[in-house]
């Protein structure tokens, strides 16, 4: 059976030159960077060379990049870190709609005693920045928002975002986990002080990541015990998935814009085409600030995870706002954050592309999907007849 | 992915009885599409008073589709008397099981069950009225609801009722409620539960007149409410002789009669060594 793999926000496939890149690092090369002998010691500069790649898809300076084991790990290290560093005792502020990565720790400090302002965003899941200027007049920040949604694909304007937060005299911090290599990013040109990036969001495999680190901006590490990423991020490097990530980070660099031209025209004939063979459809979310790879589609009067259900039998992977498909009773905290009604947020489904993402897949897709839709609503009772 | 049997997804991708039956003897519906999932049941009555066709629709996922699939083939043929004892678990087991996480499912199809029999006895006017106070606001539970469901299913802690019947799943401000309600429940369960009596051994004579007394105060009452009565013969040792009369005398179901309204009361009050049966030594 052939597999359409158009799950690409959760995670992506290993490029197979990636794979290539850390093979020799679990064979031959394992030895530990810190090592006073050729053997170990030999390792390091694959580790600094895979330091300014990653760096360079920033325009970041390579001492600027700290590895850590993924994206929950930076956002965690960026949020503790920045608010235990910051005197005096800093507020926090973050949206509605980010990655439980990001919203957790928040939830965790306010539990703590710090002041925590989660902002709205409007029908489109775009930010409102009227909560956010009022926030941060209530002083010091630590903020965080995220780069591009993960259920919307929506992008928040975060140059405009970081110049507030600047001129407010806070620090801030951007999960940019999946906008990475599908967004061109500048730090250089945006005054962010602290980027969340994952690893496997952009075909390098699980279990690496980077924090991007503004020169001069103070963090509280996480971990301790070590001496490794200058003190930053203590524990031997994971040396084969940290050369992996540099790899990634300059395949996506190289190849971002025909990639994103290519996906894109994908994503949009996939969404053309399911709008139109699919009555009481919507997308969910800005249509004009979005990532190039993700549209969210929700299907009225029947069931995420029976939909996916199905086109899983048939080989197609997506995933779903719905209550049911997310494992608690609780459908998408972003769907309900941008007032999309019930109906529409437990028929959502995410498709998200990658790079890898043909037109026979979008074909097979647009024929598979239609009679999927038709026969639940047939055992619908929402239907109306 | 869930981790769905075999049964469960068979039945999802090739649901039995898809649709509505016209001018049905009973209608169900219960859930919400606010709630994530919806079912609707209708049923047919043959001129034997059994249920010769049923039929649903849902809104809900693949194990929502699969428990109200299954429900529809489990009570054709049933009379409405047996349609009515059809619990959750029937319907789960019926299935091969479901994830804890899903036992909802197997709930609301036995709470749609339960509408479609009320809609039919009180001549399709009754529509499923949610009765005592509500105790989840987010996914409209009552009160009465969460005790049937913890009794029923023995469930313990409040987690287990979020994924019985979703009440705590939402905002989770009724979690407390919960916790007081299983609370309430096991208490009321360990009062019940029989005393740790020393093993006595009763005469003869004591044995009758026990055996006599519960016939009087727990049995032939609940007889008597179907027309039927009871005569006690004999006692021969464990051995206890009864003979079921009115209507009980011929009913098809004396045997579970006799198994679960007369020897379960006998060793339940008497002795757990008793044995009944009908007709003289």
């Amino acid at each position: 059976m052939r597999t359409v793999y158009l799950d690409n926000n959760a995670t992506t496939q290993p490029d197979p030159a990636v794979v290539e890149a850390m093979l020799p690092f679990l064979r031959e090369q394992w030895g530990n960077p810190s090592s006073m002998h050729t053997f170990g010691g030999g390792v390091r500069r694959h580790v600094e060379q895979a330091r300014e790649q990653t760096a360079a898809l920033l325009g970041a300076d390579p001492a600027e990049i700290v590895f850590t084991s993924g994206g929950t790990e930076s956002d965690n290290a960026a949020i503790r870190g920045a608010v235990e560093a910051m005197s005096p005792r800093p507020q926090v502020i973050t949206s509605r709609v980010e990655h439980p990565a990001v919203l957790e720790p928040c939830r965790w400090l306010r539990d703590q005693g710090y002041l925590l302002t989660e902002t709205g965003v409007d029908h489109l899941g775009r930010l409102k920045l009227d909560d956010l200027r009022e926030a941060l007049e209530a002083g010091p920040a630590v903020v965080s928002l995220m780069w591009a949604n993960n259920e919307t694909g929506v992008l928040f304007p975060i140059e405009t975002v970081a110049g507030l937060v600047k001129a407010a005299g806070g620090i801030f911090h951007t999960d940019a986990v999946q906008a990475v290599g599908k967004v061109p990013i500048d730090v250089k040109h945006t005054p962010v002080d602290l980027l969340s990036l994952s690893g496997h969001k952009l075909h390098a495999p699980k279990g690496v990541g980077a924090l991007f680190l503004r020169r001069g901006t103070r963090m509280k590490p996480l971990l301790m015990g070590g001496h490794q990423e200058h003190n930053r991020r203590s524990g031997t490097e994971n040396v084969p998935g940290i050369v992996a990530l540099g790899k990634a980070c300059e395949l996506a660099r190289l190849g971002m814009e025909a990639d994103n031209r290519r996906m894109a025209a994908l994503r949009d004939r996939l969404q053309a085409g399911l709008l139109s063979t699919c009555p009481d459809s919507r997308v969910n979310g800005d249509r004009t600030a979005r990532m190039p790879n993700t549209t969210n589609i929700s299907f009225e009067y029947i069931e995420g995870e029976s939909i996916l259900y199905h086109l899983s039998d048939l080989g197609v992977a997506a995933s779903s706002g719905s209550a049911c498909s997310s494992g608690s009773l609780e459908p998408s905290h972003v769907l309900r954050a941008m007032g999309i009604p019930f109906t529409a947020v437990h028929g959502s489904i995410r498709f998200s592309l990658s790079r890898f993402t043909t037109e026979a897949d979008v074909t097979y897709v647009l024929d598979q999907l239609p009679p999927i839709v038709r026969k639940l609503r047939a055992m619908s009772p929402f239907v109306k007849k | 992915m869930w981790e769905y049997t075999d049964k469960v997804l068979d039945h999802f991708r090739n649901p039995r009885n898809v649709g509505t039956i016209e001018h049905p003897d009973g209608v169900g519906e219960v859930g919400s599409l606010a709630c994530g999932d919806a079912l609707k049941l209708t049923f047919k009555l043959g001129p034997d008073g059994r249920i010769v066709d049923a039929k649903f629709q849902t809104f809900g996922c693949a194990s929502a589709i699969a428990s109200s699939s299954a429900l529809t083939e489990m009570v054709k043929g049933m009379t409405l008397e047996q349609a009515a004892k059809v619990t959750n678990q029937d319907i789960a087991e019926y299935l091969g099981g479901l994830p804890e996480q899903k036992m909802h499912c197997s709930v609301m199809g036995r709470e749609a069950l339960e509408a479609a029999i009320d809609n039919h006895r009180t001549g399709g006017t009754s529509k499923r009225i949610l009765a005592g106070k509500l105790l989840c606001t987010c996914f409209g539970v009552t009160e009465e609801e969460v005790r049937r469901v913890v009794a029923e299913n023995h469930l313990s802690t409040v987690e287990e009722v979020t994924n019985y019947t979703k009440a705590g799943g939402g905002c989770g401000k009724c979690k407390d409620d919960i916790a007081r309600v299983i609370r309430e429940i096991r208490q009321t369960e360990a009062a019940a539960a029989p005393d740790i009596r020393p093993a006595v051994r009763l005469t003869m004579l004591q044995k009758i007149k026990m055996i006599q007394e519960t016939i009087d105060k727990d049995i032939r009452p609940r007889l008597k409410k179907d027309g039927g009565d009871i005569e006690l013969l004999d006692v021969d040792g464990n051995t206890v002789y009864v003979a079921l009369r009115g209507m009980c005398a011929n009913c098809q179901m004396s045997r579970v009669t006799l198994r679960d309204v007369v020897e379960q009361p006998l060793r339940e009050f008497v002795s757990p060594d008793l044995v009944v049966r009908e007709g003289q030594p």
